[in-house]
């Protein structure tokens, strides 16, 4: 029988009715899923125990995706078809990606979004984010034996618009159904909120494998305010190993590192940082291409010395958060830590310097964060009583605002405003007569539109012809809790309008998404006719060889007027059975089984009697 | 009349009240619902009713409601994983027919 789970008081779900909701933090370097189960937020694991996933995709020639540690083992030999860090390009286009010349891609630079050639074709970082979160969802599907209501989804705080939307795109392509979309550190604070319940303004310190993000949260009577939030979204634990790479590079005096040497060298890289949070120093051995051999030992004060630049870079984010939320470090309760990179002890000794106190670190850094989302989500899928209910709010990582005249850029939602927000402005015209105007919206914190990035633009026609400056146009700016934005203009004397959901310029068309999830599902029936038809083929094929062994032995049972008519069904089988429509083969198989069904029982009663003549019934052994 | 625990299961449901930081106990009940008539009830117990029916099994309480219990004596709350899937199974002895995924059942 199913298995059950314990339920929170008056709260057991109908059968075949439970509310499976999911977290899940879908990671730069690794992905984790979470979800709520006997009241208790627990991590997802796989069938070899495993709870991280690692976020890599390798696409294969015969059209095979292998996700995770599959395409992991095989990094190293398949560099240019395995995806690593793909969320670095979520929503990017290719001036945006760091270290593009290490990084092994193919890279096409379509508009918008940077695109990755490989073997298997041209890919989206969507398409690829969606082959990680489809491998979370299916893990999550078998765990909990049933089909997921929704997921809570995970994104740095430092997200803009446009990589908001890419992810919310890859869930939909994964099939995925999504209740919200989360900031990282509000996720981990409501996973520490819960379990240590306390009061007062907090700092979370998340330093993952692509990005950081420190972001200031007030928690007070259950409610999670983010004050407010800094960060790098090209810093992570990456480029530690980046550093080392480079350190190896050096030291061992390799010229030209080809393709898998990098990919080698980097992986090495990685090991040797792991190490070093509970060692002294970390042995380096590789084999190059070239069959040289690198031998070399990463002491903890060399490896803090190489990377000290890359710690001291998390310092001046932090510093402008703390500004931007009008505090000093004194006014900051704890501080928590967040993602694998804060492992390292030169991360954790600058963050206690810093604010003067010791981390907290007492949640698994890797998992706190998914824990938090399974949470929400499980709150969202409506699995928690009413009372228990908390509101989030988040808050908008960089100002919104509209390009005017000169390309300057006019906010109308500052960064730091809770979501979800609407504020409206009013614009004019410029030229007497004007009857159109265009709107360029902009997220950014500089000042001229040219340096912010692009989100949307729009035109309002329609406008009656007036003097400059006399129609009043209305522009209202609306973030949802996702912190998706939609923008209208409104001309208030004629009442005419034009809106626009933002459509980052750097996601993907509304029609780009319906295209692929339309082949998907074409293919799935194209998959399913395939079957049918071969398996009408292959019936049909049997039938005649049966049919015809048996005209073959037995054809003078048949008066001439009945072979001729078994024969013409034949034919007309032979006729279908090459073609591609599998309800007519099946329409033939059905008419010549019917048209031998009286020579079957002939072909019956005379082996019956065959087996019968001549012998005496008590001698029968039946 | 009884309702026990197995080892395993006292042992999660023990946890998993200690997590959750309250709860008397594990209430067990059915109510009619499903493709088969009856459905279970599992739920943590924040306090007990005055009619309850309560059994102590391995440590742990067990309520049950009194409309619930001719349903559910004699049951045996197991905690079993099936695959990648985990969770708790009823082990009842009155049940005669249920759906095929054992959600719902009848006496």
């Amino acid at each position: 029988m199913a298995l059950l789970q314990i339920a929170e008081p008056g709260q057991s779900a109908v059968p075949h009715q439970h509310r499976l909701a999911v977290g899940i933090d879908l990671g730069t370097t690794n992905s984790i899923v979470a979800t709520v189960r006997n009241g208790i937020a627990v991590v997802l694991q796989d069938e070899a125990g495993r709870s991280m996933l690692p976020s890599i995709v390798r696409y294969r020639a015969d059209g095979i995706v292998e996700v995770g540690h599959a395409a992991q083992a095989r990094q190293a030999l398949d560099p240019r078809n395995t995806i690593v860090s793909v969320k670095r390009f979520m929503g990017r286009g290719l001036k945006d990606v760091a270290h593009i010349e290490t990084v092994p891609y193919d890279f096409v630079d379509s508009e918008g979004m940077v695109r990755l050639r490989t073997v298997a074709g041209v890919k989206s970082p969507v398409e690829v984010s969606a082959e990680i979160l489809r491998a979370l969802r299916q893990r999550a599907e078998a765990s909990l034996g049933g089909e997921l209501v929704g997921a809570v989804i995970t994104v740095p705080a430092y997200f803009d618009d446009a990589q908001r939307q890419a992810t919310k795109d890859a869930a939909r392509l994964a099939g995925l159904n999504v209740l919200r979309l989360l900031n990282e550190p509000t996720a981990a604070a409501i996973a520490y909120g819960l379990d240590n319940a306390s009061e007062g303004v907090y700092a979370v310190f998340d330093l993952g494998g692509g990005t950081f993000d420190i972001s200031i949260l007030r928690l007070s009577r259950g409610v999670f305010e983010v004050l407010a939030t800094n960060g790098d979204a090209s810093l992570g634990g990456d480029d530690f190993d980046h550093r080392v790479y480079c350190w190896m590079i050096d030291e061992a005096k390799i010229r030209f590192p080809s393709i898998e040497d990098t990919r080698r060298l980097l992986l090495k890289a990685r090991e040797a940082k792991e190490m070093l949070t509970g060692h002294e120093e970390a042995p380096v051995h590789a084999v190059l291409a070239t069959g040289d051999s690198v031998d070399l030992t990463l002491r903890a004060d060399t490896f803090a010395g190489i990377t000290r630049t890359l710690v001291s870079k998390t310092l001046a984010p932090t510093r402008k958060a703390l500004r931007d939320a009008g505090l000093t470090v004194a006014d900051i309760k704890g501080v928590v830590m967040v993602g694998g990179a804060t492992r390292m002890p030169q991360v954790q000794r600058a963050v206690a310097e810093f604010f003067g106190q010791e981390p907290l670190t007492n949640l698994d850094p890797d998992k706190v964060v998914a824990l938090g989302a399974a949470t929400q989500a499980n709150v969202l899928a409506g699995n928690r009583a009413g009372a228990d209910d908390w509101l989030l709010l988040d808050v908008i990582p960089l100002s919104l605002g509209m390009e005017t005249m000169g390309g300057l850029v006019e906010k109308v939602i500052p960064r730091n405003a809770t979501i979800p927000v609407a504020k409206a402005q009013d614009f004019t015209t410029f030229k007497d007569g004007q009857t159109a105007m265009s709107f360029h919206v902009v997220q950014g914190e500089r000042e001229m539109a040219g340096d912010c990035r692009s989100l949307a633009r729009f035109e309002l026609r329609g406008i009656p012809p007036m003097v400059a400056g006399a129609a009043r146009i209305r522009v209202t700016f609306q973030v949802d809790a996702d912190g998706l934005l939609s923008v209208s203009a409104r001309e208030m004397t004629s009442g005419v309008e034009a809106s626009i959901a933002v459509k980052p310029s750097y996601g993907l068309t509304d029609s780009e998404i319906a295209g692929m999830l339309k082949d998907s599902l074409e293919h799935i029936a194209d998959d399913v006719q395939a079957r049918s038809l071969r398996e009408q083929q292959v019936e049909a094929q049997r039938l005649l060889e049966s049919v015809e062994a048996a005209l073959a032995a037995d054809g003078q049972l048949l008066r001439p007027d009945e072979r001729a008519d078994i024969a013409e069904e034949i034919a007309v089988l032979r006729q279908r059975i090459g073609g591609s429509d599998a309800r007519a083969i099946k329409a033939a198989i059905d008419s010549l089984n019917a048209a031998t069904q009286d020579f079957a029982a002939r072909r019956m009663d005379q082996s019956v009697r065959r087996v019968l003549s001549g012998q005496k019934v008590i001698d029968l052994k039946l | 009349m009884s309702i026990t625990l197995s080892e395993n299961a006292a042992k999660h449901v023990a946890n998993f009240i200690t997590k959750r930081g309250k709860g008397v106990g594990v209430r067990i009940g059915v109510k009619t619902a499903g493709c088969s008539g009856m459905s279970y009830k599992l739920e943590f117990a924040d306090e007990a009713a005055p009619e309850d029916v309560v059994f102590e099994s391995r440590g742990v309480k067990v309520l049950v409601d009194p409309k619930s219990l001719p349903y559910v004596d004699g049951t045996e709350l197991d905690y079993a994983r099936e695959g990648l899937n985990e969770g708790f199974r009823f082990n009842n002895p009155n049940v005669k027919d249920q759906c095929g995924c054992g959600e719902s059942f009848n006496v």
